[in-house]
């Protein structure tokens, strides 16, 4: 299997079930469940060849595996493929979360069924793209071109100011992502070539950097989102199906790191030394901000939206730390995150395919009828709020750590967030779970049928045992961080030798 | 000294030749024929279409065969060969798509196929014009054809107001040109590109009165690609003419017009490449920027697609006002994603038809993804595409022409035109939007067959152009090459 193109199989593996479910005809039931049935398969299979690349990967090896590499624009554009510590697990969390987007969409979605399975196929293959991508142009069309079936997904399936919130996901990330394809060609003209391992090797001027930083900076920040470009987020993931927010939790906004760390912080390290007072600042005032903010939300979705903001700033905070355990911390949290808030919008979609309602108001009491939602929820509300002995834990303090190295203020303020989050993550918690049951429409309600079991117990086993024993995780990431930390060092100063020649 | 008794070397010209005597025999098969004789002229017409592309595609190494002839005059590059190529095939199309209008709207007339046969023999001219003289002769022989197609409906009055329109404007712009092709001879003393060029470099750079003749050429060609602020006659026109003529005149003349004016600026103009950027790079930024503020008000789909045209020829102009051989790559892909964009939207815009007749309003769109998912899709994946959302052919279309600004230092031009592409994006996801997220209006009549195999067709093209976008990129660059 060594020889095999295992990334491209795995990229373009879920198009495959795109073409068999264009193969079903009709519009009956039966049709419906064999979309929803090719889907699951896909996945799941997607998931399983992902594995490999897993078992195939080297820890020890810094540099990028399983490369591939062959024509495609000319003049140096090429379609190339490659994974590397950085990379490779969030190819497995995209494939990992897939077949429990299928599933938690199984009853729920009941309209247009074939557009939503290809949508969300065809937005898989996008997303591991945006993964394996060693080359920026393809890089930036994997980036981009998932957007067109977010859009959809958003806007078809939504909730009701769905157009509304479909246009504004739509237009602010292009909008950001257009002025890194400027960058991105300036690039080009300048080292002669896309490929991203040379590019990273090539050592961009120093006036330069500052302009392609804040170029990749806007599509990031806005990906990522980052406080004050983030008002995009909330709307979006309340708009969105369940399965929609979940992806766009777990996976879009992971992007955004993903892009610092591969680009900004290897290919643009003098910018990043200069601009990382910005970040942290940026990145605590989403801590603190919009920690504040989601306790005021009155919508369940919104609040957990806002809580995702306020944890991805721990994770801009923790890469622009430049320090290993900053930089392992971001990534530990970023898929640490992708299981738990993808979770928590699982829990949310589970009663609000009962009730038909976000509001927080709207429930209370339901330990009474859902024993087993409450405690999933309850594990998950904690993971969120960053509990030790949850994976939630090891990234926050891996990345506070990383940060009192470099600023004892910005962690400190940052540390203030971690109260904020049990804040309104507790109060969520008792507003919607516990309290007397005496609402009249929620006395009939019924606990989590197979289906949702088989979704919720995963992610609850994932998300203790990464609390208690991230070895996987950080063994795996910790070769490249480290090579990662190291080459930005030596740029840093070598750079810092030659302005002291200078003078 | 050439012997100017001898007849010339015919054979780069054969295409031409070939579509100037057919157009004629069939003319006459139309003249003669009677009432039948409609269906066979239209059929022959794209069969002479497709046969005129012939001779093109036998020297099919781009780039490796360039002949002259008619003492330089005319000639035949990897660059007219690809541009003439992309001509033929909307020529052809566009003929192909109004055998479906023709029946049901009464509009079956022979002078309809055999007048798109001369318009583009015209183009075709243009296309190898090396000389002031012989572009002068293609672009008219273009512009009467297409000022008669316009008003081809002569008992409507929205028709026969569109044909006086672009005929009154359309001379005027061709009155400058003709101007400013005076005003280069006479401060040259030349009307061949090459020998323009040697001139100005024997002067030593522009002059006045150079100067004053490029701007007047530039304003005639750009009412030609229909750029701002020559392009006012663009929407009127494209909404009051029957709608397979506003097909053919959104996909087929503008790519001649581009192709010509790339040629003149490059060739003739080249040692003056400073003069010309600077306007070029003002009617491209106006351009992109009316494209896309303009269109977001329309709700007609004709009109819409006229600001959307005047939008496109302003990222194809980023690529030209960069002067470089990257920049003429860009605009060579650009033309070839915009021919496939147009005649796919297009084949949509001709089947928007119920009982009562066609329909234009993008309202008449409203949940087509229900009424008719294929259709919605495969027009979906053209406004994306449209938009240049990555990974259709819009997107490498917008990529190449800005690389190109990017490597020429244009950073203003490029920064601003991918703003107004955001702003761009917004009314084709408005028309997404109605077609996917609205509840549905009556669904439409089946789509007719040539209609189908031409979505098909151009949407496998955009859609796919990713997987072989290679060869063609490495086409275009050939075609390129061939300026330089």
């Amino acid at each position: 299997m060594s020889n095999w193109p295992l990334l491209s199989i795995t990229t373009f593996l879920p198009l495959v079930g795109v073409f068999f479910i264009l193969l079903v005809r009709g519009e009956d039931a039966g049709a419906k469940d064999n979309m929803r049935r090719v889907a699951l398969i896909t996945t799941v299979f997607t998931f399983l060849v992902s594995l490999f690349i897993w078992g195939g990967f080297d820890p020890q090896n810094p540099g990028f595996q399983f490369e591939e590499s062959s024509e495609w624009l000319g003049g140096n554009i090429g379609y190339r493929m490659g994974v590397d510590g950085i990379s490779m697990l969030f190819v497995i969390l995209t494939t990992f979360l897939m077949p429990f987007c299928i599933l938690a969409s199984w009853n729920s979605i009941q309209m247009r069924v074939k557009e939503y399975m290809i949508a969300f196929l065809v937005l898989e293959t996008l997303m591991i793209g945006v993964f394996c991508a060693l080359d920026l142009v393809m890089f930036y069309v994997f980036f981009e071109a998932g957007l067109i079936p977010m859009f959809l997904i958003i806007g078809v399936w939504g909730g009701k100011r769905r157009v509304y919130a479909s246009y504004k996901f739509f237009l602010y990330t292009l909008l950001g992502s257009l002025l890194m394809l400027i960058a991105l060609m300036a690039m080009y003209w300048d080292a002669g070539t896309t490929d991203i391992p040379t590019l990273m090797a090539h050592g961009f001027p120093a006036g330069m950097q500052t302009w392609l930083w804040l170029a990749f900076f806007a599509s990031f920040a806005v990906k990522m989102p980052m406080w004050p470009v983030h008002t995009w987020l909330p709307d979006a993931h309340v708009e969105a199906p369940t399965a929609g927010s979940v992806i766009l939790a777990a996976i879009l906004l992971k992007m955004g790191g993903y892009g610092f760390l591969r680009f900004s912080l290897p290919m643009f390290p003098l910018a990043s030394e200069a601009f990382a007072p910005l970040v942290f600042t940026l990145s605590v005032i989403a801590i603190v901000y919009t920690s504040l903010v989601a306790l005021a939300q009155e919508d369940i979705k919104k609040l957990i939206a806002y809580s995702s903001v306020a944890h991805m700033g721990y994770v801009t905070m923790g890469i622009f730390t430049m320090t290993e355990q900053g930089v392992q911390g971001a990534l530990f949290q970023m898929l640490s995150h992708g299981i738990v808030s993808g979770a928590l919008f699982l829990c949310v979609g589970v009663i609000y395919d009962r009730m038909h309602t976000r509001d927080i108001s709207a429930y209370g009491g339901l330990v009474n009828r859902m024993p087993f939602y409450a405690v999933a929820f309850l594990i998950f509300t904690m993971a969120n709020v960053g509990l030790p002995g949850t994976s939630g834990f090891v990234g926050e303090f891996l990345t506070l750590m990383g940060a009192f190295q470099v600023n004892t203020w910005v962690a400190l303020i940052a540390t203030s967030g971690v109260i904020l989050s049990a804040t309104y993550a507790l109060f969520l918690y008792k507003r919607v779970v516990f309290g007397a049951l005496d609402k009249e429409s929620l006395k009939s309600i019924m606990d989590l049928s197979l289906r949702e079991r088989v979704i919720i117990v995963p992610m609850i086993i994932l998300t203790i045992l990464f609390g208690f024993y991230p070895a996987p995780i950080l063994d795996a990431t910790a070769a490249s961080v480290t090579a990662l930390v190291t080459n930005y060092q030596a740029a840093i100063e070598a750079a810092n030798s030659t302005a002291l020649l200078a003078h | 000294m050439t012997a100017y008794n001898q007849l010339p070397d015919l054979s780069p010209a054969l295409p031409e030749l070939f579509l100037a005597g057919g157009a004629l025999a069939l003319l006459m098969l139309g003249v003669f024929g009677g009432r039948t004789a409609v269906r066979y002229v239209t059929a022959l017409s794209v069969a002479l279409l497709a046969v005129a592309a012939l001779p093109l595609l036998l020297p099919a190494q781009f780039g490796i065969t360039s002949a002259s002839t008619f003492h330089g005059a005319f000639v035949l590059d990897g660059f007219a060969i690809y541009l003439k190529i992309l001509t033929l095939i909307g020529s052809g199309f566009a003929i192909a798509m109004s055998v479906a209008f023709a029946r049901n709207e009464n509009f079956e007339h022979f002078e309809y196929p055999v007048l798109i046969l001369l318009a583009t023999l015209g183009m075709m001219l243009m296309l190898s014009a090396n000389d002031m003289i012989i572009l002068y002769l293609g672009l008219e022989l273009q512009s009467l054809a297409l000022y008669v197609i316009a008003a081809f409906n002569r008992d409507s009055v929205r028709s026969t107001e569109a044909g006086l329109k672009y005929f009154v404007l359309g001379s005027v712009s061709s009155g400058m040109l003709l101007y400013g092709m005076s005003l280069v001879y006479g401060f040259t003393g030349n009307t061949g590109f090459p020998e323009i060029a040697a001139a100005i470099t024997a002067q030593g750079g522009s002059s006045l009165g150079l100067v004053f003749g490029l701007v007047f050429i530039l304003a005639g060609l750009a009412f030609k690609v229909s750029a701002v602020p020559f392009h006012m006659w663009t929407p009127d026109v494209y909404e009051g003419a029957p709608t397979p003529v506003t097909a053919f005149f959104a996909a087929a003349p503008k790519i001649a017009a581009m192709g010509m004016l790339t040629r003149i600026v490059i060739d003739a103009f080249e040692p003056v490449t400073h003069d010309w950027q600077q306007i070029i790079v003002f009617v491209s930024i106006a351009s992109m920027a009316l494209g896309a503020f303009a269109a977001i008000g329309q709700r007609n789909i004709k009109r819409l697609m006229a600001y959307s045209s005047i939008g496109h020829m302003g990222f194809a102009l980023v690529g030209l006002a960069a002067g470089t051989q990257a920049g003429v790559e860009g605009v060579v892909i650009y033309m070839t994603a915009y021919l496939a964009m147009t005649l796919g939207a297009f084949a949509c815009i001709l089947s928007m038809r119920r009982k009562e007749g066609m329909v234009e309003e993008i309202s008449d769109l409203s949940g087509l993804a229900r009424t008719n998912l294929p259709m919605a899709v495969l027009l979906g994946i053209i406004l994306f595409s449209l938009a240049g959302i990555p990974p259709f052919i819009g997107f490498f279309a917008k990529f190449y022409v800005f690389l190109a600004a990017v490597e020429a230092g244009l950073y203003p031009l490029a920064i601003i035109g991918i703003l107004s592409s955001v702003v761009g994006a917004y009314y084709y996801l408005r028309i997404v939007k109605v077609m996917f997220f609205d509840e549905p209006a009556r669904a439409f009549l089946p789509m007719p067959v040539e209609l189908k195999f031409t979505l098909g067709l151009s949407s496998v093209f955009v859609m796919f152009f990713v997987v072989f976008a290679g060869s063609i990129v490495e086409m275009a660059a050939a075609a390129a090459g061939t300026l330089f």
